[in-house]
């Protein structure tokens, strides 16, 4: 079946079985490898990526469902010489090791600091823990994670 | 090869005629449990009805009495809701405690009820606060919708519309999760409501109920005092390997008394 929609900004037209899964479709269709798979069982959010707005486990989504969506992937947030602050926040923290859980770690905390804002709450090591109760990583004990978030979030408040 | 086929209805009665013409079809809505069903093997529909664009199931809407939610509404519109969180602050609460931020974005009220998992929140929510849920074809008493494990009075191809909470005088959820899955080992809704005292139970039996026992001690007694020591009948509750039944037993009466605490 035909797929029309928007990836990091950019127009794409696929054509794809029913049952392909958005990640899929972008690791497959569109070459986007950054986001990963690691438990195809809705579990572990390595797959997490933004669609209209709020993050998603792209494992669990059809890429049917996504018709007319507008998708970020890690590959939109930013780029080596221009890092997102969330990204330039988990270099900085030491907050990943074999970086198999971190696309997806970052998307969820992308979304997580702009949920926080809209709910006008202030993210603490508490609600970040429970904001990325999603996302397992299996390497950094989480702890340096934390950091990371706490500060990229500063740094995009401070910014916004 | 597709597994199945897609369908992506833009009406209510597009959605039920899609239902009807394909017997092995079944409805997607957040696709939070269906899909990983699908993979695993454990469900094989011909077809799926998507009702992502069906706009009338969506929404939030509060009067005088009643709250009402639109069944593709997701868990994290009705934990951010203003208005549900001024009407029933317990059930927005609840909604906030589902699984985790990407499934709360993805997934549906009415998904959750149909689906009637034995340990899913909402249920205890129904239960308690004595919704109704409204179906394409009719309106569903709490009692009368949850009747066994993953098992409800929704017949098959009957679609949920919206669903109804009463606005109660105070309620409040407590919910002793799963650590890994956060899915409830036991959760406990208290409400006092105009038909006095409800207590909705989930994640304890094979699917949510009302405990009297625990409605009659609050009813003479408010507190969580009052629900100590109150005996529960765990012979039909589920034991797995998180918890046995009597350990889910003895999880009722500590999570009603906990939710009484948290009613203020
Ligand atoms: C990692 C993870 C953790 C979770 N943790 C929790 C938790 O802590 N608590 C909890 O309560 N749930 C939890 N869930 C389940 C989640 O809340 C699901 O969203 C929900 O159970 C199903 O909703 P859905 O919209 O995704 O429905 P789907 O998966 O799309 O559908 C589920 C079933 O309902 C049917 N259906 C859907 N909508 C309708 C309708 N309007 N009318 C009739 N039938 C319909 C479908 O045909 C299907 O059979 C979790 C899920 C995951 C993946
Ligand atoms: S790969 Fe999607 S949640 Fe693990
Ligand atoms: S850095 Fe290895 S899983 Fe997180």
């Amino acid at each position: 079946m035909n797929v029309t929609l928007t990836v990091n900004g950019s127009h794409h037209a696929v054509d794809v079985p029913a049952d392909t899964l958005l990640v899929d479709l972008l690791r497959t269709e569109l070459g986007l490898t950054g986001t990963h798979v690691g438990c195809d069982t809705s579990q572990c959010g390595s797959c997490t990526v933004i669609k209209d707005g709020v993050s998603v486990k792209s494992c669990t989504v059809l890429a049917a469902q996504a018709e007319g969506a507008s998708i970020t992937t890690i590959e939109g947030l930013g780029s080596a010489d221009d890092l997102h602050p969330m990204q330039a926040a988990f270099r900085e923290c030491h907050a990943l090791q074999c970086g198999f859980c971190t696309p997806g770690m970052i998307m969820a905390a992308v979304d997580l600091v702009r949920s926080a804002k809209a709910n006008g709450a202030a993210l603490d090591e508490r609600s970040v823990r429970e904001g990325l109760e999603g996302n397992f990583c299996r390497c950094t004990g989480y702890h340096n994670i934390v950091r990371a978030v706490l500060s990229a979030a500063a740094q995009m408040e401070a910014t916004s | 090869m597709s597994r199945f086929d897609y369908h992506r209805p833009n009406s209510i009665d597009d959605a039920t005629r899609l239902r009807g013409q394909h017997e092995d079809s079944l409805f997607l809505a957040g696709g939070q449990t269906l899909l990983p069903t699908i993979k695993q093997g454990l469900a094989a529909p011909s077809d799926l009805i998507d009702l992502g664009r069906l706009d009338d199931l969506r929404g939030i809407n509060v009067s005088a009495e009643t709250l009402t939610i639109g069944a593709m509404t997701r868990h994290a519109e009705v934990a951010a809701s203003a208005e549900a969180r001024k009407a029933i602050p317990a059930l927005a609460h609840l909604a906030g405690l589902i699984g985790d931020p990407q499934v709360r974005n993805t997934g549906t009220l009415g998904g959750s009820l149909a689906n009637s998992d034995p340990a899913a929140d909402y249920p205890a929510a129904v239960i308690a606060l004595g919704a109704t849920i409204h179906t394409d074809k009719r309106s569903i008493a709490a009692e009368d919708y949850f009747l066994d494990l993953f098992e409800t009075a929704l017949e098959p191809g009957e679609l949920i519309v919206k669903v109804e909470f009463p606005i109660p005088k105070r309620a409040a959820y407590a919910k002793f999760p799963n650590p890994a899955s956060r899915y409830a080992i036991v959760g406990v809704m208290v409400a006092e409501t105009k038909d006095g005292i409800r207590v909705g139970v989930t994640g304890a039996g094979p699917c949510a109920f009302r405990c009297t026992p625990i409605e009659e001690a609050l009813a003479k007694d408010f507190s969580a005092e009052a629900v100590k020591g109150v005996a529960i009948d765990h012979s039909r509750f589920n034991s797995d390997l998180h918890a046995s039944a009597e350990y889910r037993g003895a999880l009722v009466g500590v999570m009603a008394g906990r939710a009484v605490s948290a009613t203020g």
